[in-house]
Protein backbone atom coordinates (compact mmCIF):
# COMPACT_ATOMS: atom_id res chain seq x y z
CA UNK A 1 0.00 0.00 0.00
CA UNK A 2 2.45 2.57 -1.52
CA UNK A 3 -0.19 5.46 -1.27
CA UNK A 4 -1.56 5.38 1.93
CA UNK A 5 0.86 7.05 4.47
CA UNK A 6 -0.70 6.53 7.85
CA UNK A 7 -3.53 7.81 10.44
CA UNK A 8 -3.52 10.74 11.64
CA UNK A 9 -5.26 12.96 14.37
CA UNK A 10 -7.52 15.29 13.40
CA UNK A 11 -7.15 17.37 15.94
CA UNK A 12 -3.53 17.36 17.09
CA UNK A 13 -2.09 16.06 13.99
CA UNK A 14 -0.20 13.64 15.65
CA UNK A 15 0.67 9.88 13.45
CA UNK A 16 -0.53 6.63 14.07
CA UNK A 17 0.73 3.32 11.94
CA UNK A 18 -1.98 1.66 9.77
CA UNK A 19 -3.99 0.19 12.82
CA UNK A 20 -7.42 -0.75 13.66
CA UNK A 21 -7.44 1.99 15.89
CA UNK A 22 -10.32 4.90 15.22
CA UNK A 23 -9.27 7.97 18.43
CA UNK A 24 -6.17 9.73 18.79
CA UNK A 25 -4.21 8.11 22.12
CA UNK A 26 -3.07 11.44 23.33
CA UNK A 27 -6.66 14.19 22.92
CA UNK A 28 -8.98 11.49 21.74
CA UNK A 29 -9.72 13.09 18.56
CA UNK A 30 -10.68 10.90 15.70
CA UNK A 31 -7.91 9.62 13.68
CA UNK A 32 -8.02 9.90 9.40
CA UNK A 33 -6.84 7.94 6.79
CA UNK A 34 -3.27 10.32 4.90
CA UNK A 35 -2.26 9.32 1.78
CA UNK A 36 0.73 10.14 -0.59
CA UNK A 37 -0.82 11.91 -2.99
CA UNK A 38 2.45 12.49 -4.91
CA UNK A 39 2.60 8.89 -5.31
CA UNK A 40 -1.25 8.37 -6.33
CA UNK A 41 -0.43 11.50 -9.09
CA UNK A 42 2.46 9.68 -10.40
CA UNK A 43 -0.36 6.69 -11.37
CA UNK A 44 -3.68 7.65 -11.51
CA UNK A 45 -5.82 8.90 -14.33
CA UNK A 46 -8.99 8.86 -16.19
CA UNK A 47 -7.99 6.57 -18.49
CA UNK A 48 -6.83 4.22 -15.81
CA UNK A 49 -10.14 4.46 -13.60
CA UNK A 50 -12.21 4.18 -17.23
CA UNK A 51 -10.51 0.79 -17.31
CA UNK A 52 -11.53 -0.53 -14.15
CA UNK A 53 -14.10 -2.47 -13.24
CA UNK A 54 -17.64 -0.99 -13.14
CA UNK A 55 -17.76 -0.66 -9.52
CA UNK A 56 -16.52 1.72 -6.59
CA UNK A 57 -13.48 -0.33 -6.91
CA UNK A 58 -12.17 1.81 -10.44
CA UNK A 59 -11.24 4.53 -7.44
CA UNK A 60 -9.15 2.09 -5.75
CA UNK A 61 -5.99 4.15 -5.36
CA UNK A 62 -8.12 6.86 -3.36
CA UNK A 63 -9.26 3.84 -1.31
CA UNK A 64 -6.93 2.80 1.68
CA UNK A 65 -6.66 -0.87 1.00
CA UNK A 66 -4.54 -3.37 -1.49
CA UNK A 67 -7.54 -4.07 -4.03
CA UNK A 68 -6.48 -7.50 -4.76
CA UNK A 69 -8.76 -8.25 -1.87
CA UNK A 70 -11.07 -6.48 -2.02
CA UNK A 71 -14.96 -7.78 -0.08
CA UNK A 72 -16.84 -6.86 -3.35
CA UNK A 73 -20.71 -7.61 -3.82
CA UNK A 74 -20.37 -4.83 -6.43
CA UNK A 75 -21.17 -1.62 -4.99
CA UNK A 76 -21.03 1.13 -6.43
CA UNK A 77 -21.07 2.58 -10.46
CA UNK A 78 -24.79 3.23 -9.13
CA UNK A 79 -26.55 5.89 -12.20
CA UNK A 80 -26.46 8.93 -11.90
CA UNK A 81 -29.56 10.50 -13.57
CA UNK A 82 -30.44 13.34 -15.55
CA UNK A 83 -33.87 14.25 -13.47
CA UNK A 84 -35.71 16.55 -16.06
CA UNK A 85 -39.46 16.17 -14.47
CA UNK A 86 -38.78 17.00 -11.23
CA UNK A 87 -36.32 19.97 -12.05
CA UNK A 88 -39.17 21.18 -14.22
CA UNK A 89 -41.15 20.82 -10.80
CA UNK A 90 -38.97 22.83 -8.85
CA UNK A 91 -37.80 25.19 -11.33
CA UNK A 92 -34.06 23.91 -11.81
CA UNK A 93 -32.30 23.63 -15.37
CA UNK A 94 -29.89 20.75 -14.52
CA UNK A 95 -30.65 18.25 -12.11
CA UNK A 96 -29.37 15.06 -11.56
CA UNK A 97 -30.18 12.49 -9.02
CA UNK A 98 -27.16 10.38 -7.90
CA UNK A 99 -29.40 6.96 -7.40
CA UNK A 100 -27.38 5.01 -4.83
CA UNK A 101 -30.37 3.20 -3.67
CA UNK A 102 -29.58 0.13 -6.31
CA UNK A 103 -26.33 -0.37 -4.48
CA UNK A 104 -26.39 -4.29 -4.15
CA UNK A 105 -27.58 -4.31 0.03
CA UNK A 106 -29.68 -1.38 -0.99
CA UNK A 107 -28.07 1.76 0.08
CA UNK A 108 -24.54 3.69 0.15
CA UNK A 109 -23.59 2.14 3.06
CA UNK A 110 -22.15 -0.96 1.01
CA UNK A 111 -19.00 1.24 -0.36
CA UNK A 112 -18.00 1.77 3.58
CA UNK A 113 -18.35 -1.36 4.03
CA UNK A 114 -17.19 -3.07 1.32
CA UNK A 115 -13.65 -0.91 2.20
CA UNK A 116 -14.20 -1.58 6.00
CA UNK A 117 -14.60 -5.35 5.00
CA UNK A 118 -11.68 -5.34 3.17
CA UNK A 119 -9.08 -3.42 5.45
CA UNK A 120 -10.84 -6.28 8.23
CA UNK A 121 -9.60 -9.12 6.32
CA UNK A 122 -6.05 -7.37 5.75
CA UNK A 123 -5.65 -6.86 9.16
CA UNK A 124 -6.28 -10.80 9.93
CA UNK A 125 -9.72 -10.33 11.29
CA UNK A 126 -12.36 -12.84 11.26
CA UNK A 127 -15.31 -11.45 12.31
CA UNK A 128 -17.13 -8.12 11.10
CA UNK A 129 -19.21 -6.49 13.50
CA UNK A 130 -21.91 -2.95 13.89
CA UNK A 131 -24.72 -1.30 15.67
CA UNK A 132 -27.65 -0.21 13.26
CA UNK A 133 -31.04 0.36 12.82
CA UNK A 134 -31.20 -1.13 9.32
CA UNK A 135 -28.97 -0.02 5.99
CA UNK A 136 -25.47 -0.83 8.15
CA UNK A 137 -26.72 -3.71 9.34
CA UNK A 138 -27.73 -5.44 5.89
CA UNK A 139 -24.39 -4.67 4.45
CA UNK A 140 -22.46 -5.88 6.96
CA UNK A 141 -24.20 -9.04 6.91
CA UNK A 142 -24.24 -8.92 3.05
CA UNK A 143 -19.97 -8.45 2.74
CA UNK A 144 -19.35 -10.77 5.83
CA UNK A 145 -21.06 -13.53 3.95
CA UNK A 146 -19.37 -12.55 1.19
CA UNK A 147 -16.13 -12.76 2.75
CA UNK A 148 -16.67 -15.64 4.70
CA UNK A 149 -16.31 -13.84 7.58
CA UNK A 150 -18.58 -14.33 11.26
CA UNK A 151 -20.72 -11.06 11.49
CA UNK A 152 -22.08 -10.01 14.68
CA UNK A 153 -24.90 -7.35 14.34
CA UNK A 154 -26.35 -5.08 17.47
CA UNK A 155 -30.18 -3.88 16.84
CA UNK A 156 -32.41 -2.66 18.74
CA UNK A 157 -35.16 -5.04 20.58
CA UNK A 158 -37.80 -3.07 18.98
CA UNK A 159 -36.39 -2.67 15.29
CA UNK A 160 -39.73 -3.35 12.68
CA UNK A 161 -39.48 -6.37 11.20
CA UNK A 162 -39.06 -5.49 7.41
CA UNK A 163 -35.62 -3.75 8.76
CA UNK A 164 -34.56 -6.66 10.50
CA UNK A 165 -34.79 -9.29 7.47
CA UNK A 166 -33.01 -7.54 5.31
CA UNK A 167 -29.93 -8.07 7.22
CA UNK A 168 -30.90 -11.94 8.40
CA UNK A 169 -31.61 -13.30 5.72
CA UNK A 170 -27.43 -13.39 5.30
CA UNK A 171 -27.01 -15.37 8.56
CA UNK A 172 -25.27 -13.11 10.93
CA UNK A 173 -25.81 -13.30 14.94
CA UNK A 174 -28.64 -10.86 15.17
CA UNK A 175 -28.29 -9.79 18.61
CA UNK A 176 -31.59 -8.37 19.51
CA UNK A 177 -30.62 -5.74 22.81
CA UNK A 178 -33.56 -4.40 25.10
CA UNK A 179 -33.15 -0.99 25.99
CA UNK A 180 -32.96 2.57 25.19
CA UNK A 181 -31.21 3.49 22.65
CA UNK A 182 -28.11 5.58 24.86
CA UNK A 183 -27.91 1.88 26.52
CA UNK A 184 -27.14 -0.05 22.87
CA UNK A 185 -25.07 2.63 21.97
CA UNK A 186 -22.72 2.13 25.19
CA UNK A 187 -22.99 -1.11 25.00
CA UNK A 188 -21.28 -1.14 21.14
CA UNK A 189 -18.54 1.11 23.03
CA UNK A 190 -17.71 -1.01 25.13
CA UNK A 191 -17.80 -4.53 23.46
CA UNK A 192 -15.65 -2.62 20.84
CA UNK A 193 -13.04 -2.47 23.70
CA UNK A 194 -13.71 -5.99 24.81
CA UNK A 195 -13.62 -8.25 21.68
CA UNK A 196 -11.38 -8.57 18.71
CA UNK A 197 -13.79 -8.06 15.78
CA UNK A 198 -13.80 -5.81 13.25
CA UNK A 199 -16.32 -3.02 14.25
CA UNK A 200 -16.78 -1.10 11.19
CA UNK A 201 -18.03 2.07 12.10
CA UNK A 202 -15.63 1.86 15.09
CA UNK A 203 -12.09 0.83 14.89
CA UNK A 204 -12.40 0.79 11.07
CA UNK A 205 -14.13 4.08 11.27
CA UNK A 206 -10.81 5.42 9.76
CA UNK A 207 -11.03 3.37 6.38
CA UNK A 208 -14.80 2.85 6.75
CA UNK A 209 -15.34 6.49 6.10
CA UNK A 210 -13.01 6.93 3.29
CA UNK A 211 -15.08 4.44 1.18
CA UNK A 212 -18.21 7.42 0.75
CA UNK A 213 -15.64 8.94 -1.13
CA UNK A 214 -16.39 6.94 -3.88
CA UNK A 215 -19.52 8.78 -4.27
CA UNK A 216 -17.87 11.62 -5.44
CA UNK A 217 -15.66 10.11 -7.22
CA UNK A 218 -18.41 8.69 -9.90
CA UNK A 219 -20.78 11.72 -9.67
CA UNK A 220 -17.53 13.74 -10.94
CA UNK A 221 -16.88 11.16 -13.59
CA UNK A 222 -20.06 10.88 -14.54
CA UNK A 223 -21.02 14.59 -15.04
CA UNK A 224 -17.91 14.03 -17.61
CA UNK A 225 -14.99 14.88 -14.82
CA UNK A 226 -16.36 17.87 -13.35
CA UNK A 227 -17.69 18.85 -9.76
CA UNK A 228 -21.72 20.15 -9.57
CA UNK A 229 -22.24 23.94 -8.29
CA UNK A 230 -24.40 21.77 -5.82
CA UNK A 231 -24.45 18.25 -3.90
CA UNK A 232 -27.63 17.97 -1.53
CA UNK A 233 -26.64 14.96 1.01
CA UNK A 234 -28.07 13.38 3.82
CA UNK A 235 -26.66 13.62 6.95
CA UNK A 236 -26.47 11.60 10.22
CA UNK A 237 -23.17 10.73 11.21
CA UNK A 238 -21.92 13.81 8.84
CA UNK A 239 -19.34 11.28 7.48
CA UNK A 240 -20.85 11.04 4.24
CA UNK A 241 -20.98 14.93 3.86
CA UNK A 242 -17.33 15.59 4.55
CA UNK A 243 -16.27 12.89 2.68
CA UNK A 244 -18.26 13.85 -0.50
CA UNK A 245 -16.35 16.74 -0.08
CA UNK A 246 -12.76 15.67 0.24
CA UNK A 247 -13.64 12.77 -2.99
CA UNK A 248 -14.58 15.81 -4.68
CA UNK A 249 -11.14 17.92 -3.70
CA UNK A 250 -8.69 14.40 -4.16
CA UNK A 251 -9.78 14.37 -7.73
CA UNK A 252 -9.14 18.13 -8.04
CA UNK A 253 -5.63 18.11 -6.20
CA UNK A 254 -4.62 15.20 -8.79
CA UNK A 255 -5.70 16.60 -11.71
CA UNK A 256 -8.68 14.54 -12.57
CA UNK A 257 -11.37 18.09 -12.69
CA UNK A 258 -10.47 21.25 -12.36
CA UNK A 259 -10.83 23.43 -9.14
CA UNK A 260 -14.00 22.69 -7.04
CA UNK A 261 -16.37 25.14 -6.73
CA UNK A 262 -19.23 22.75 -5.44
CA UNK A 263 -21.55 24.22 -2.46
CA UNK A 264 -22.15 21.36 -0.10
CA UNK A 265 -25.69 21.29 1.78
CA UNK A 266 -26.76 18.67 4.37
CA UNK A 267 -30.11 17.93 4.80
CA UNK A 268 -31.74 16.37 8.16
CA UNK A 269 -35.05 16.14 9.34
CA UNK A 270 -36.57 18.33 12.47
CA UNK A 271 -36.63 15.50 14.76
CA UNK A 272 -33.09 14.54 14.82
CA UNK A 273 -31.02 17.42 13.24
CA UNK A 274 -28.14 18.73 15.69
CA UNK A 275 -26.39 19.73 12.15
CA UNK A 276 -28.34 22.64 10.94
CA UNK A 277 -29.46 23.22 14.51
CA UNK A 278 -25.69 24.59 15.23
CA UNK A 279 -25.54 25.62 11.87
CA UNK A 280 -28.47 27.95 12.30
CA UNK A 281 -26.96 29.39 15.80
CA UNK A 282 -23.79 30.14 13.93
CA UNK A 283 -22.12 28.17 16.43
CA UNK A 284 -19.25 25.29 15.67
CA UNK A 285 -20.37 23.26 18.68
CA UNK A 286 -22.82 20.25 18.10
CA UNK A 287 -25.70 20.24 20.73
CA UNK A 288 -27.02 16.29 21.50
CA UNK A 289 -30.15 15.50 20.75
CA UNK A 290 -32.19 12.43 21.26
CA UNK A 291 -33.66 11.44 18.12
CA UNK A 292 -36.95 11.44 17.32
CA UNK A 293 -37.38 11.10 13.82
CA UNK A 294 -39.39 9.08 10.78
CA UNK A 295 -35.95 9.73 8.88
CA UNK A 296 -34.86 6.47 10.95
CA UNK A 297 -31.68 6.13 8.81
CA UNK A 298 -30.36 9.62 9.90
CA UNK A 299 -31.05 9.36 13.31
CA UNK A 300 -27.88 10.01 15.17
CA UNK A 301 -28.28 12.47 18.32
CA UNK A 302 -24.60 12.82 18.82
CA UNK A 303 -23.20 12.68 15.38
CA UNK A 304 -19.54 12.17 15.50
CA UNK A 305 -18.50 14.11 12.20
CA UNK A 306 -20.79 17.32 12.92
CA UNK A 307 -18.02 19.65 13.66
CA UNK A 308 -16.40 18.38 10.45
CA UNK A 309 -19.80 18.32 8.79
CA UNK A 310 -19.86 22.24 9.95
CA UNK A 311 -16.53 23.05 8.82
CA UNK A 312 -17.34 21.42 5.10
CA UNK A 313 -20.05 23.59 4.89
CA UNK A 314 -18.00 27.13 5.60
CA UNK A 315 -15.09 25.98 3.74
CA UNK A 316 -17.44 24.88 0.47
CA UNK A 317 -20.02 28.04 1.20
CA UNK A 318 -22.53 25.48 1.66
CA UNK A 319 -25.41 25.15 4.18
CA UNK A 320 -27.92 22.92 6.39
CA UNK A 321 -31.04 22.72 5.75
CA UNK A 322 -34.19 21.11 7.70
CA UNK A 323 -36.74 19.38 6.48
CA UNK A 324 -40.17 19.06 8.39
CA UNK A 325 -40.99 15.48 9.70
CA UNK A 326 -44.59 16.00 7.88
CA UNK A 327 -42.78 16.72 4.29
CA UNK A 328 -40.46 13.37 4.39
CA UNK A 329 -43.09 11.25 2.96
CA UNK A 330 -43.86 14.25 0.33
CA UNK A 331 -40.32 14.07 -0.98
CA UNK A 332 -40.31 10.25 -1.26
CA UNK A 333 -43.45 10.59 -3.30
CA UNK A 334 -42.40 13.48 -5.43
CA UNK A 335 -39.16 11.89 -6.21
CA UNK A 336 -41.65 8.35 -7.64
CA UNK A 337 -43.61 10.67 -8.54
CA UNK A 338 -41.48 12.50 -11.39
CA UNK A 339 -38.67 10.21 -11.90
CA UNK A 340 -39.88 6.74 -11.42
CA UNK A 341 -37.20 6.29 -7.88
CA UNK A 342 -38.85 5.06 -4.51
CA UNK A 343 -36.04 6.01 -2.18
CA UNK A 344 -36.77 5.41 1.74
CA UNK A 345 -37.54 8.29 4.10
CA UNK A 346 -33.72 9.67 4.14
CA UNK A 347 -33.86 10.37 0.22
CA UNK A 348 -37.49 12.22 0.88
CA UNK A 349 -35.30 14.30 3.04
CA UNK A 350 -32.93 15.31 0.20
CA UNK A 351 -35.68 15.90 -1.91
CA UNK A 352 -37.61 18.42 0.23
CA UNK A 353 -34.56 19.83 1.17
CA UNK A 354 -33.46 20.43 -2.57
CA UNK A 355 -36.80 21.97 -2.57
CA UNK A 356 -36.43 24.63 0.28
CA UNK A 357 -33.09 25.45 -0.92
CA UNK A 358 -34.31 26.59 -4.45
CA UNK A 359 -37.34 28.29 -2.87
CA UNK A 360 -34.59 30.18 -0.48
CA UNK A 361 -32.69 31.14 -3.52
CA UNK A 362 -29.47 29.44 -2.63
CA UNK A 363 -29.57 26.65 -5.71
CA UNK A 364 -30.01 29.13 -8.59
CA UNK A 365 -32.10 27.47 -11.59
CA UNK A 366 -29.16 27.53 -13.57
CA UNK A 367 -26.38 26.14 -11.63
CA UNK A 368 -26.18 22.04 -12.39
CA UNK A 369 -27.30 20.39 -9.26
CA UNK A 370 -26.60 16.75 -7.58
CA UNK A 371 -28.88 15.19 -5.26
CA UNK A 372 -27.86 12.11 -3.35
CA UNK A 373 -30.32 9.68 -3.12
CA UNK A 374 -28.51 6.99 -0.76
CA UNK A 375 -31.27 4.46 0.38
CA UNK A 376 -34.07 2.30 -0.84
CA UNK A 377 -37.94 2.77 -0.87
CA UNK A 378 -38.27 -1.09 -0.12
CA UNK A 379 -36.83 -0.52 3.46
CA UNK A 380 -39.41 1.68 4.62
CA UNK A 381 -42.59 0.92 3.41
CA UNK A 382 -44.01 1.41 6.38
CA UNK A 383 -43.56 5.37 6.01
CA UNK A 384 -45.88 5.65 2.50
CA UNK A 385 -48.36 2.75 3.33
CA UNK A 386 -51.30 5.40 2.75
CA UNK A 387 -50.26 5.52 -1.07
CA UNK A 388 -52.07 1.99 -1.84
CA UNK A 389 -55.55 3.07 -2.76
CA UNK A 390 -56.65 0.42 -5.75
CA UNK A 391 -59.46 0.48 -7.11
CA UNK A 392 -61.62 -2.07 -6.15
CA UNK A 393 -64.14 -4.27 -8.54
CA UNK A 394 -65.27 -6.95 -9.36
CA UNK A 395 -64.20 -9.14 -12.51
CA UNK A 396 -66.36 -7.67 -14.86
CA UNK A 397 -65.67 -4.41 -17.35
CA UNK A 398 -68.78 -2.84 -16.37
CA UNK A 399 -67.41 -3.12 -12.41
CA UNK A 400 -64.32 -1.97 -13.93
CA UNK A 401 -65.98 1.31 -15.42
CA UNK A 402 -68.03 2.22 -12.61
CA UNK A 403 -65.06 2.12 -10.23
CA UNK A 404 -62.94 4.69 -12.88
CA UNK A 405 -65.98 6.77 -13.45
CA UNK A 406 -66.28 6.56 -9.63
CA UNK A 407 -62.68 7.93 -9.08
CA UNK A 408 -62.96 10.62 -12.30
CA UNK A 409 -65.68 12.40 -10.14
CA UNK A 410 -64.00 12.59 -6.75
CA UNK A 411 -60.93 13.76 -8.02
CA UNK B 1 -10.86 0.87 35.15
CA UNK B 2 -10.79 3.73 32.68
CA UNK B 3 -13.41 5.30 30.83
CA UNK B 4 -13.24 8.00 28.04
CA UNK B 5 -16.19 10.46 28.06
CA UNK B 6 -17.25 13.31 26.59
CA UNK B 7 -19.46 15.99 29.02
CA UNK B 8 -21.69 18.45 26.98
CA UNK B 9 -22.59 20.96 29.33
CA UNK B 10 -25.67 23.21 29.12
CA UNK B 11 -25.38 26.91 29.23
CA UNK B 12 -26.61 26.98 32.96
CA UNK B 13 -23.76 24.38 34.61
CA UNK B 14 -20.67 25.89 32.41
CA UNK B 15 -19.62 28.06 35.94
CA UNK B 16 -20.24 24.67 38.06
CA UNK B 17 -16.98 22.75 38.99
CA UNK B 18 -18.54 19.33 38.30
CA UNK B 19 -15.23 17.63 37.51
CA UNK B 20 -13.66 18.98 40.31
CA UNK B 21 -16.73 17.39 42.96
CA UNK B 22 -16.44 14.58 40.62
CA UNK B 23 -12.98 13.76 41.48
CA UNK B 24 -13.16 14.49 45.34
CA UNK B 25 -16.66 13.00 45.97
CA UNK B 26 -16.43 10.13 43.75
CA UNK B 27 -13.05 8.69 43.87
CA UNK B 28 -12.43 9.21 40.09
CA UNK B 29 -8.89 10.43 38.80
CA UNK B 30 -10.31 13.01 36.04
CA UNK B 31 -8.13 13.67 32.81
CA UNK B 32 -8.91 16.13 30.54
CA UNK B 33 -7.87 15.64 26.82
CA UNK B 34 -10.06 18.43 25.15
CA UNK B 35 -12.40 20.95 25.42
CA UNK B 36 -14.11 24.06 24.09
CA UNK B 37 -15.92 25.75 26.64
CA UNK B 38 -18.27 29.15 25.15
CA UNK B 39 -20.85 31.19 27.02
CA UNK B 40 -23.83 29.17 25.75
CA UNK B 41 -22.30 25.77 25.31
CA UNK B 42 -19.73 24.14 26.60
CA UNK B 43 -18.11 20.21 25.99
CA UNK B 44 -15.14 18.13 27.79
CA UNK B 45 -13.33 15.53 26.59
CA UNK B 46 -11.91 13.41 29.27
CA UNK B 47 -10.12 10.27 30.89
CA UNK B 48 -11.90 8.40 34.02
CA UNK B 49 -9.68 6.55 36.04
CA UNK B 50 -10.92 4.59 39.29
CA UNK B 51 -13.03 1.42 40.45
CA UNK B 52 -15.79 0.75 38.45
CA UNK B 53 -18.39 1.07 40.97
CA UNK B 54 -17.02 4.51 41.46
CA UNK B 55 -16.97 5.55 38.12
CA UNK B 56 -20.89 4.40 37.82
CA UNK B 57 -22.07 6.11 40.77
CA UNK B 58 -20.32 9.31 39.49
CA UNK B 59 -21.26 9.61 36.17
CA UNK B 60 -24.80 8.75 37.22
CA UNK B 61 -24.69 12.70 39.26
CA UNK B 62 -22.93 14.03 36.49
CA UNK B 63 -26.04 12.95 34.30
CA UNK B 64 -28.58 13.73 36.93
CA UNK B 65 -27.28 17.03 36.90
CA UNK B 66 -28.09 18.06 33.36
CA UNK B 67 -24.57 17.46 31.75
CA UNK B 68 -24.98 14.71 29.12
CA UNK B 69 -22.28 11.71 28.30
CA UNK B 70 -21.09 10.25 25.90
CA UNK B 71 -18.80 7.85 23.84
CA UNK B 72 -15.72 10.19 22.78
CA UNK B 73 -16.45 9.12 19.05
CA UNK B 74 -19.79 10.00 18.79
CA UNK B 75 -23.04 7.39 18.80
CA UNK B 76 -22.37 4.24 17.19
CA UNK B 77 -25.57 2.99 15.95
CA UNK B 78 -25.96 3.86 12.77
CA UNK B 79 -28.76 3.99 10.17
C1 LIG C 1 -29.74 5.89 3.67
C2 LIG C 1 -28.74 6.67 4.46
N1 LIG C 1 -28.38 7.88 4.02
C3 LIG C 1 -27.51 8.64 4.69
C4 LIG C 1 -26.93 8.23 5.87
C5 LIG C 1 -26.01 9.19 6.59
O1 LIG C 1 -24.73 8.79 6.74
P1 LIG C 1 -23.68 9.53 7.71
O2 LIG C 1 -23.80 8.86 9.03
O3 LIG C 1 -22.37 9.25 7.06
O4 LIG C 1 -24.02 10.98 7.79
C6 LIG C 1 -27.25 6.96 6.36
C7 LIG C 1 -26.61 6.51 7.59
O5 LIG C 1 -26.95 5.74 8.35
C8 LIG C 1 -28.18 6.16 5.65
O6 LIG C 1 -28.55 4.94 6.08
ZN1 LIG D 1 -4.91 13.86 18.76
Amino acid sequence: MAHVKALRCRECSREYPIEPLNVCDFCFGPLEVVYDYETIASVISRERIQAGPLSMWRYHDLLPVDREAAVDINAGFTPLVRAKNLARCLGLEELYIKNDSVNPSFSFKDRVVSVAATKALEFGFDTLSCASTGNLACSVAAHAARAGMKAYVFIPADLEKGKVIGAAIYNPTLVAVQGSYDEVNRLCSELADNYRWAFVNINMRPYYAEGSKSLAFEVAEQLGWRAPAHAVVPGASGSLFTKIWKGLNEFSKLGLIGPVRTSMHITQARGCSPIVEAYDADRMVVRPVRPNTIAKSLAIGNPADGYYALRTIKESRGSACVVEEDEVVEGIKLLAETEGIFTETAGGVVIMGLKRLVEQGRIKPDEPTVAFITGNGLKTQEAVESVVKPLRIQPTISSFEEALGQRARVS
Amino acid sequence: MSRRVKFTFPAQLIKEPIIYQLGRDYDVVTNIRRADVRPEIGWVVLELDGRDEDVERGLEWVTSLGVRVDPVAGDVIEG
